[in-house]
């Protein structure tokens, strides 16, 4: 097995799939989907389980691939799935049970175009559904949002780093047009699975059996009858919400240091705004780029501090404005916000959106 | 002649009065106590301990496992 | 008050298992699920495997089950018991993985889990308590509901032009390819008890061994739901329930012999 760097040109979705084996995932289990079947594909093809270990499972359902990542990452292994749009709504069931047992898991997220079966076409209309979440009760799921091959695969080694050190379930929210592009990408070395005894020393909490006889039995359990001792676990997991908050939130600014307008965008909107940036910045134009690199948490002060600066900010997004509400709460009516955006699987070009924000200044 | 003797402790606190232990007696010897434990069921009881030969099918059935049986030889 | 001088440690034929611990069980009086518990510790303590043991808890009256038995234990959501398990039992290959759950979950909400959990042969136990009823929401008609049994769902008794016919979801799980034992047993009498032990020993031994997956079914009682005494609820189950879920095995493909 190699223990260097690999580079290789790649889908999205085949990143994901190399990148889960090389940063030392246990196991993964998922449902086929379009656009995110290269992920069980290539995993299938690569047969992990004969040189890391790695489980891989086609399962009978997306409501079968979240409860096996449940189970799994509570006996304190690694795991994670992938699905897309109407595959994440299944999985709502179960990640909030994931949420307040405190249970690590990854879930990748390869957006199509919706409500409904929608289409297979690229787009973001799942903010609400990864940042707001379906399943019930007051829970968050940190959201990481890549915007090229290489951050997809990036990624999946920040959220395992992410879900363990926080015990909590971990989305990364692609989508059609990231998971299907294919694009130079550098694999890291392979990190090895962890021993049993390096998982019963790391994860004391797990239920896994391992030292039950110097020890009291680990249950994972969302119930409680205790009206008063759920209100207790809710604010545990609120107040580790507020310390995720401080300490996790990224964002990637981009000529925003003197711009007189940003765009605010995230995943393959800002890819394409990038491309805006770098036109009209050639054309003399102040414009930058802010992108949320996690969705949740927010880059709230982020966007307050350009918000108090800037003389105005455009969103843009492949929905109808779901990051929108965001910022404009984050930055306070500081300063005039607008939007661009397309939905239902239509993606944007940078010449429109040159176009529309050119128009813009214009009228400023 | 039965070869052994037996006898059995009952957790009183723990038994729920279903009255299993006392239909599978097969020598009849338990029966429900007239008082009530704190969960206010009436507990299993076996009066008469001399005739318990320990063969242990009230333990078995008591589904909360409030019968320890002991038995010794004759 | 000769008795008394037996109670010595060695003369106990009979207690509760090490690992049953002392919490109360919020079972009703007479209820299967606290025999089978009972049955499940005894059979891990006495094949050791405490320390490699995973169990799954069903939504249900079972729900609890990790108050009263000292393993590690993962409360699944509705039916989803045998998915954690495949799961589980991959990441975990040498451990004992088995779960734990009732007609509405397991022959339910949980049918697709289920059917094809046992059919890819993931070694696996599941252990079915089947009481023909919703125990823990109130006594609502399960999948398992006999034919013009009352419940509070079908007050009139179950008909089948509305609510269809019980499934006897043993018997589907007998013609999977990836299931070396179903069995269907009873915990009504101290013969039946002995019986189903030996069955969930079998089970538990295949799933160690690596055979395929393991389902043994209990038909069991609902004194609150079908509003009876626990003793008339085991007459009611030998009457009723044991000629539409005959006892036995439904499939054996290992030789014990």
């Amino acid at each position: 097995m190699q223990t260097d760097n690999e580079t290789l040109l790649l889908k999205g979705n085949e990143a994901i799939a190399h990148a889960a084996i090389r940063y030392g995932f246990d196991g993964f289990f998922g449902y086929p989907i379009t656009p995110q079947s290269e992920i069980l594909e290539t995993l299938s093809l690569l047969r992990p389980w004969e040189t890391t270990g790695m489980v891989v499972l086609q399962s009978e359902s997306e409501v079968a691939s979240i409860n096996m990542i449940y189970a799994g990452g509570s006996s304190g292994k690694c795991v994670l799935t992938s699905s897309s749009s109407i595959g994440i709504s299944l999985m709502q069931e179960v990640i909030p049970y994931m949420a307040i047992c405190e249970i690590p898991g990854l879930i990748v997220s390869v957006q199509r175009g919706g409500p409904g079966l929608g289409t297979i076409q690229p787009s973001q209309s799942d903010y609400y559904q990864a940042v707001y979440g379906g399943g019930n009760g007051d829970y968050h799921v940190l959201v990481l949002a890549p915007s090229s091959v290489q951050e997809s695969c990036d990624m999946v080694g920040l959220a395992k780093e992410l879900m363990m050190k926080w015990r909590t379930p971990v989305m990364i929210l692609s989508d059609g047009s990231i998971g299907q592009m294919m694009e130079k990408c550098v694999l890291p070395p392979y990190t090895p699975r962890r021993t049993d005894e390096e998982i019963r020393r790391e994860c004391p909490w797990a239920t896994n059996g391992l030292g039950l006889k110097g020890r009291k039995p680990n249950v994972s359990t969302s119930l409680e009858l205790d009206q008063n001792l759920m209100e207790q676990r809710n604010h545990a997991l609120q107040a580790k919400y507020m310390r995720i908050k401080q300490e996790e939130v990224r964002a990637e600014h981009y000529m925003t240091e003197d711009a007189e307008l940003v765009i605010v965008a995230f995943g393959s909107a800002a890819r394409v705004a990038m491309g805006t940036v770098d036109e009209m910045r050639e054309h003399g134009h102040r414009i930058g780029l802010l992108r949320p690199i996690t969705l949740w948490p927010f880059p709230d002060q982020d966007i307050l501090t350009l918000a108090s600066r800037v003389k105005q900010m455009v969103v843009v997004e492949l929905n109808e404005g779901q990051m929108l509400r965001d910022v404009e709460w984050a930055a306070r009516f500081r300063c005039p916000i607008s939007f661009i955006g397309h939905c239902g699987g239509v993606t944007i070009t940078p010449d429109e959106i040159t176009h529309k924000v050119g128009a813009l200044l214009s009228q400023g | 002649m039965a070869k052994y003797r037996g006898v059995i402790e009952v957790d009183t606190e723990r038994c729920k009065g279903c009255n299993l232990c006392a239909v599978a007696c097969p020598l009849h010897l338990i029966e429900l106590s007239t008082r009530v434990n704190h969960h206010g069921y009436n507990y299993a009881v076996q009066p008469d301990q001399t005739q318990c030969n320990g063969c242990s099918t009230c333990g078995i059935v008591c589904p909360d496992g409030c019968i320890t049986v002991y038995r010794a030889e004759k | 008050m000769e008795s008394i001088n037996i109670k010595s440690p060695q003369n106990i034929v009979y207690a509760k298992p090490r690992l049953m611990n002392d919490t109360n069980m919020h079972y009703c009086p007479g209820c299967g699920h606290s025999v089978v518990h009972k049955l499940v510790a005894e059979i891990l303590d006495e094949m050791g495997v405490e320390e490699k043991t995973i169990g799954i808890c069903p939504v249900g009256c079972a729900v609890f089950a990790y108050r009263y038995v000292d393993i590690d234990w993962i409360e699944a959501a509705h039916g989803r018991a045998p998915a954690c398990a495949s799961a589980l039992k991959r990441l975990w290959p040498d451990h004992l993985i088995f779960t734990y759950q009732g007609d509405g979950d397991l022959a339910c909400i949980g049918t697709a889990e289920t059917i094809q959990t046992l059919n890819r042969g993931d070694s696996i136990t599941i252990i079915f308590i089947n009481n023909a009823i919703y125990g823990m929401t109130g006594g609502q008609m399960a999948p398992t509901t006999l034919m013009g049994m009352k419940t509070s769902t079908c007050p009139y008794g179950r008909q089948a032009d509305l609510h269809g016919f019980p499934l006897k979801i043993s018997d589907i799980a007998a013609t999977l390819e990836g299931t070396c034992y179903v069995t269907r047993q009873a915990v009504n009498t101290v013969g039946n008890i002995r019986r189903a032990r030996k069955a969930i020993r079998q089970a538990f031994e295949n799933s160690m061994q690596g055979r395929g997956s393991s389902l043994v079914e209990i038909v069991s009682t609902c004194s609150a739901g079908w509003k009876m005494t626990p003793d008339q609820s085991n007459q009611w189950l030998a009457d009723n329930m044991l000629p539409y879920y005959p006892l036995g095995d439904l499939k054996n493909t290992v030789d014990n012999k």
